[in-house]
This record gives C-alpha cells, structure tokens and sequence, in this order.
C-alpha cells in the first residue's frame, strides 16, 4: 500500500499493473513539478549566468564562468547531497522536493547559460549598431533589441534539456523524494515484483519525453523566426 | 563658411598594421551637405562610424559642436570619454545604415518610437505623432503596423531613415544608404534623402557611390584615398575638372562601371 491505495498481486499481472497505475501516476505527478521547477530555474539562472559572462569586467565575468564550469563538471548527485546533507549542518534545511528542484535548475543553468549566449551572440553586429546610434542605454538594448531576438532561436537547445531535467529527476530519490521511479522500487521491493512497475516506468517516461518533445516543438513553431514581436 | 559642426584633427584609426584613416583633418560646416568617396577600404565609412561612436580612434581628436567626442576634459588636458560623456554626444548624431538594422522584431511605429520615448523621454502620444509625421515624410503613412520584413527594401530604408530623424539629430550620417537595394529600388530612397538636404539646418555627411545623386545634393565633395582625403571640392570642380590623377581613374571607373 502506497499513497493509500492497495495493490492487487493474486490476480495475475494485468491486474497488478492497473492496480499501481495510480500510484505511479501520483509520482508521474512529482516528476513532472520537478521537471518544470528545475527548468523554470535553470531558464532564469542561466540567463542570469549569461549575461553575467559577458560583462566586460572580469572582476565579474570570471567568477561566473568559475562557477558554471563547477556547476557543469561536478556530478549532479554530488551537488544534490550537498544541498541536501551539507546545508542542513549550517541550519539551512530545504524541503526535499526544493533541494531536488534546486540541484536540477542549477547543474541545468549552467548548461543553458552556453545556450543562451550562442543566442544572443548570434543577434546580427548591426542590431547593436543601431541601438547604439540612437543612444539606447546598455540595458534597454539588452532587454528590448537583443533578448527578443535570442530567446527565439535557442528555444530548440532549451527544449532538449527540458526532455533531460525530466530523465534527471529519478536522481532525487535518493534525498527521498517520492518520484515516479523511487515509487516504482518501493512497490518492487514490498511486491518483490520490479518487472511490472519498472516496466511501467519506461513506458510512461517514453510518453512523457515525446509529449514534452511535441510541446518543444509546438513552441517553436508558434514563435516568429525574426524575434518575439512588440507592437 | 560658418563654425566647424563636425572636426577631425590628425585622427588616426588602424586595425593592427593598417591604417585606415592616416592623420586625417576634415571640416564639416553647420548645415553643409557633404559627399564622401572613393575607393573601398579608403576609411569614409569609418569618418563616420568613428562619429556615430561605433569605432574607436588611435590618434588626434575628433569634435562635434565645439566639444571632443571621444576625450573629455580632465584637469590636465583631454582624457578619454566616459560612457556617459558618449551617450550625450550621440544625440546630437544619427545614422542611416548600409543594411537598414531595423528592429525586425518591432513594427515600424515601434521602430520609430522605441528610442525617443526610451532615450528622450517623449510620451507615447507625442511619439506616435513624431513618428506619423516622419513617416509621411517618406512617404510611408500607412505602414506603421506592418513589420519590417514586410516591407521592400527601399521602403525599410526610408524606416531606417525616419527612425534616425525621430531622435531629432543635428547631423545625419549616411553609410552608403542604397548600396544594399536593388536598382529599382534606389531612387525613392535618394527622392527621401534630397528632399532632407533642403532643409539648411541639417547638416548631412553622406558615403555613396551614386556619383549623380551626390553631385545634386552636395556642397562639397570629398574624394578619399588611402585614409585621408586626396581631393575635395564643389561638385562641379571634382566631378568636371578632377586636379588628382587618382581622382580621375577613380572618377572614370566609377562612371564607366
């Protein structure tokens, strides 16, 4: 029993698979906050990260590129007991979903930072140019010239790493968050069964990664080529 | 001829050995009409890139109205510019680019809006009405909703152009404005650019290869070769009676190409 709801092992495997299909959904539910909290972080830090890396002060720009080289070559699992055993020394104790989400958007963030600064050096020379001859601030130039025509072009790259975070969360299990997978196990280990639910798992991961591929794609098809419009 | 708007005193600019404009002295009067050409790579795109504070200088000073553009004044002499020091200077200027640079992502009210409301604080109401004047100047009135690449390449140039004037600048730079369209399309961009050089308050700084179009509209002609300026004069005294062997080659190949 999990969540409540019992399972039903005497009649065979058809049974017992409709029997836990609820309760692997309840953790699908998980997977999937956990997949849009750390990819709704990775987005904003990343973007943070690359703008931070192009500053030309490299008082700046070189602690950041330190830190997102450290965030890119660590293991995500290692970042992940860190937030979760280490903090918890220094009296900073993050609920498990939080510290998951937080591991997730931050080894993704530093990945997306790349991403966006191929987008945003990829803004034609003359957009900058223009900007410039009609005394646009720094920021302004930024925000209102040069983002909307990056983010466009690298929704494609964010997309794929929307479909990895997702493969990711399985990791944070081992800080007991109750994800599809580690729901998967815990009904293996008291079944003694693992064939149907982790079968059941790679079925539902495949119908997941393809909607979420879908989505990518809908989105980019939706978004104008030339950058996001202002009226 | 009344004060300097635009000054070069010895200015030099180089990329690593070359020297694309070599100790360059050049005057511009309020409200002159000048012509730059010459053969590429002879430094007049870079006259005004370097004004349009696109491109550094390696040497000399650089002035516009009276004031250094590239240097301010320190306690001990000229220092150089500060980026708010740049930012006020270039309201004085505008540009009009070889390859237009709209926004492609604003439609050409908001191209023509953006700036004077960001930058000079105008309300939306006045900039719209900037903005409509300027467009019927160019005579594009009703394209304020369309987006750039919806238009032709003559009429984003004439958007590019109303876009520079919304800023209201005291001189227009023009790097080769109808080189990037197709031959049908130059004149109604000239048609726009000679209508402006006659009002007499603009000053006008203008790198082209259209040798009819400058000898209409400008005052003077400047010929530029190998960083610096080989020949200048009235349009009639270079293009008919050209002093420099090198102007005349350059003046015969042009004309006969």
């Amino acid at each position: 029993m999990l969540f409540g709801i019992t399972w039903d092992t005497s009649n065979g495997d058809l049974a017992f698979a409709l029997s836990i299909l609820p309760i692997l959904l309840r953790g699908m539910v998980v997977t999937i906050q956990a997949t849009i909290a750390g990819f709704a972080i990775a987005m904003v830090l990343g973007l943070i990260f690359a703008v931070l890396k192009s500053v030309p002060l490299k008082i700046v720009s070189w602690p950041t590129i330190v830190i997102t080289e450290f965030f890119r070559d660590t293991p995500l699992l290692v970042q992940l007991f860190f937030l979760y055993y280490v903090l918890a020394d220094y009296n900073i104790i993050l609920p498990a979903f939080a510290t998951g989400a937080l591991a997730l958007g931050v080894q993704y963030s530093a990945y997306m930072a790349e991403v966006y600064r191929a987008g945003i050096e990829a803004v034609a020379k003359g957009q900058r140019e223009a900007a410039k001859a009609l005394d646009l601030s720094a920021s302004r130039t930024f925000t209102h010239i040069i983002l909307p025509q990056a983010v466009p072009r690298v929704v494609p790259a964010l997309g794929n790493y929307l479909v990895s975070i997702m493969k990711d969360v399985p990791v944070l299990s081992v800080v007991t968050v109750l994800e599809m997978l580690g729901v998967a196990r815990i009904i293996g280990d008291q079944t003694f069964n693992y064939l149907v639910p982790l079968s059941m798992v790679g079925g539902l991961y495949l119908i997941m990664t393809l909607v979420a591929s879908a989505l990518v794609r809908f989105v980019d098809a939706k978004l104008p080529k030339r950058g996001l419009p202002f009226k | 001829m009344s004060e300097p708007i635009i000054k070069f005193e010895k200015v030099v600019k180089s990329y690593g050995n070359y020297r694309v404009l070599n100790d360059l002295d050049f005057e511009v009067a309020r409200g002159e009409k000048v012509t730059i050409i010459g053969p590429s790579g002879s430094g007049k795109s870079t006259v005004l890139r370097i004004l349009m504070t696109l491109e550094k200088i390696n040497g000399g000073v650089v002035s516009v109205g009276n004031e250094p553009l590239w240097h301010e004044q320190g306690p001990n002499g000229l220092v150089p510019a500060r980026e708010a020091h740049l930012r006020k200077m270039r309201k004085q200027l505008g540009m009009v680019f070889q390859q237009f640079n709209l926004f492609p992502h604003m439609t050409v009210l908001r191209n023509l809006t953006e700036a004077p409301m960001s930058v000079l604080g105008l309300s939306k109401q006045d900039a719209r009405e900037r903005a409509e004047e300027l467009l019927q100047l160019v005579g594009l009135a009703d394209q304020l909703q369309k987006f750039p690449n919806q238009l032709s390449g003559g009429q984003q140039q004439r958007v590019g152009i109303a876009r520079a004037l919304a800023m209201r600048p005291k001189v227009m730079l023009f790097d080769e404005p109808t080189s990037a369209l197709d031959p049908e399309l130059v004149g109604e961009v000239l048609n726009v650019i000679a209508k402006l050089a006659e009002e007499h308050d603009l000053t006008m700084l203008l790198v082209t290869h259209e040798m009819r179009f400058a000898r209409e509209v400008s005052d003077r002609v400047c010929f530029f070769d190998q960083g610096n300026i080989k020949e200048q004069g009235t349009p009639d005294e270079l293009f008919t009676n050209p002093k420099e062997e090198r102007t005349r080659a350059f003046l015969k190949a042009v004309l006969e190409g």
